[in-house]
């Protein structure tokens, strides 16, 4: 274990929208240390002149015909929606001006 | 009672055409067999019990108008992460109870077209993160050789399944070892496919540049006819690759000699740690296939020991943007809050469990202003050095042949509470990932304890018919495969 955290995981959790727990905070704090300890050992290689690889298989500018399809119907969508009305998702209110 | 369920894919599409055994026939027996034993083994998570009887009655009637195919009326368990439309996908996670599948995932629907049976969804780690299926929140698996044991993860259900005869055959996902690494726990064939060869649309996503759905079967031969019939371009998914897909099934002989074929074996698979019973089964293997004729050939992954570090980057980087989506809008589970950020984290501190919250917080965390160049492109790059070791591997030898864990099955709650030791397990199955290329597990031993040991063989991107004539010479001349739990 290193003598310092390597982050803040309260504070990158609120950046990903997860409200932890103070145990939570605690155990994961501990856990993600060690991860980060264990992936210093990528500092070791000069990587210096090697170019990233993003996909394995390398693709470029892949289209398709701009051409209108069937979509999914409302009902089916608004189906699996934890609220909604009038065919519409209900979403809280983000501005009290309406 | 013909225990239809414990054949194969190959053996009862003969029976089928025979007029032997009918598909209703076989999806008795199936659902006999999970009424028996799925209590103890927690394969599935929903059963269509009425859909699979009507499904196996309509490819029975195809049958008598005159339809054919190697899948029509051969019942399959499909992995609780790819869409069955109007039936549940939930990811085995609290945050997708009660969603219904709108649409059918592309590899869905070519089973469908073929005239294969969906029996239900099996269970899974949570968002296919773990490698034990300890992490579902919906129920627990254990391993049919031995229910104080995991099954493996994340594809842990389908491997249960199949290993238990409650089913034909499952698709699985790989995206570090997820459909190998159960396989070769559970003693069935597991394969993933070179990335791009399976279409993803469908699939939840949980790292994209990594993930690949492939077969979990009793044979090769059947991994090979699932194979056929998923594989292919589909324009829903921009990174399906564009090319013929072989007839896969049909290049395996029967000679079952693999004479002019170079085998690689790569001296830093068998790491520090592996248990002396597995490294045995494996170099008894390497042996096995020199007896039928191939050259064994040393061949070096020297940044393979790597693939830990850079999988967890990269694998979290992905699952922290894919999983943005679940923030209880659209759909999914809600809780409410004063405002939308509110709502947004305390539907993810409910909806989440640990391990997914974790790697979530990993994935934000190295993708972060300041962080980004230090952890993601450093770990994008050591990508870049672990797939050229296999480009210069694949130079000298049509396909390699490695260790799939270092370890047999563990007991149920061994590793649970060690997040970076069930990681370290991962080591001999992510770099296939990390370079996009297709690897399978076949069954090549048994502890003294009674588990299953897996034999690890790779091949080149697009090379599958390597790895399959490979594992077909040793499977049929060694019949591990045809051993049975006791159940």
């Amino acid at each position: 274990m290193s003598d310092t955290n390597h982050m803040d995981v309260s504070y990158v959790a609120d950046l990903a929208r997860i409200e932890l727990t103070d145990e939570e905070t605690t155990l994961f704090q501990g856990q993600l240390d060690q991860v980060l300890d264990y992936v210093e050992q990528l500092n070791e290689l000069d990587v210096s002149a090697v170019q990233p690889t993003a996909h394995a298989v390398p693709l470029v500018n892949v289209l398709r015909a701009d051409e209108p399809g069937v979509s999914l119907d409302n009902d089916t969508v608004t189906a699996n929606a934890p609220a909604s009305r009038g065919g519409q998702i209900l979403v809280p209110k983000i501005n009290e001006q309406f | 009672m013909k225990n239809l369920n414990t054949k194969t894919i190959s053996e009862l599409s003969d029976m089928l055409a025979a007029g032997e055994c009918s598909s209703v026939d076989i999806v008795n027996d199936v659902l006999a067999a999970i009424d028996a034993r799925d209590g103890r083994v927690g394969a599935y998570l929903t059963l269509d019990r009425d859909a699979a009887l009507l499904q196996a009655r309509a490819a029975d009637e195809a049958r008598a108008a005159g339809k054919t195919g190697a899948l029509l009326g051969v019942p399959i368990a499909i992995k609780d992460l790819l869409n069955v439309k109007g039936q549940p996908c939930t990811c085995a996670s609290r945050m997708l109870e009660g969603y219904t599948a709108p649409y059918d995932a592309t590899a869905v629907a070519k089973l469908r077209e073929a005239g294969a049976v969906l029996l239900g969804r099996v269970n899974m780690d949570e968002f296919a993160m773990g490698s034990s299926t300890e992490n579902s929140a919906l129920g627990k698996t254990s391993n049919p050789w031995n229910a104080d044991h995991v099954p493996g993860g994340s594809s842990g259900g389908s491997a249960a399944s199949v290993a238990a005869d409650e089913a034909i055959a499952s698709l699985g996902s790989d995206t570090g070892g997820s459909i190998r690494q159960p396989a070769a726990f559970c003693g069935c064939v597991g394969l993933k496919p070179t990335y791009g060869m399976v279409s993803r649309y469908g699939l939840t996503a949980f790292a994209s540049s990594l993930d690949q759905i492939g077969p979990l079967t009793k044979t090769v031969k059947d991994s090979a006819i699932l194979l056929e019939v998923i594989a292919g371009h589909d324009a829903r998914d921009s990174t399906s690759i564009d090319r013929p897909v072989p007839a896969f099934s049909k290049q395996l002989d029967d000679t079952h000699r693999l004479d002019g074929m170079k085998l690689g074996l790569p001296k830093e698979y068998f790491v520090e740690g592996m248990d002396p019973e597995v490294e045995k089964a494996v170099r008894d293997a390497v042996e096995h296939c020199k007896s039928l004729g191939a050259e064994i050939v040393d061949v070096s992954l020297p940044n393979a020991k790597y693939a830990i570090a850079v999988y967890y980057i990269i694998a979290t980087a992905e699952a922290s943007a894919n999983l943005a989506r679940f923030d209880g809008i659209r759909y999914g589970l809600r809780l409410d809050g004063k405002d939308p950020i509110e709502l947004y984290g305390r539907t993810r501190a409910a909806g989440f469990g640990s391990e997914v919250k974790r790697r979530i917080i990993l994935g934000t965390y190295v993708l972060s202003s300041g962080y980004y160049d230090a952890y993601y492109l450093r770990a994008q790059k050591v990508r870049t050095l672990i797939r050229n070791d296999f480009i210069d591997a694949f130079t000298q030898c049509d396909a390699i042949l490695a260790p799939v864990t270092p370890t047999p099955a563990y007991r149920i709650g061994e590793k649970s509470d060690d997040p970076l030791k069930m990681y370290l397990d991962d080591i001999l199955t992510t770099p296939v990932n990390l370079a996009g290329i297709c690897g399978m597990s076949i069954p090549c031993g048994f502890s003294s304890a009674g588990l299953p040991i897996g034999l690890q063989i790779l091949g080149d991107a697009f090379k599958e018919e390597n790895i399959l004539k490979v594992g077909h010479a040793y499977e049929q001349t060694t019949g591990w495969h045809r051993q049975k739990p006791k159940m």
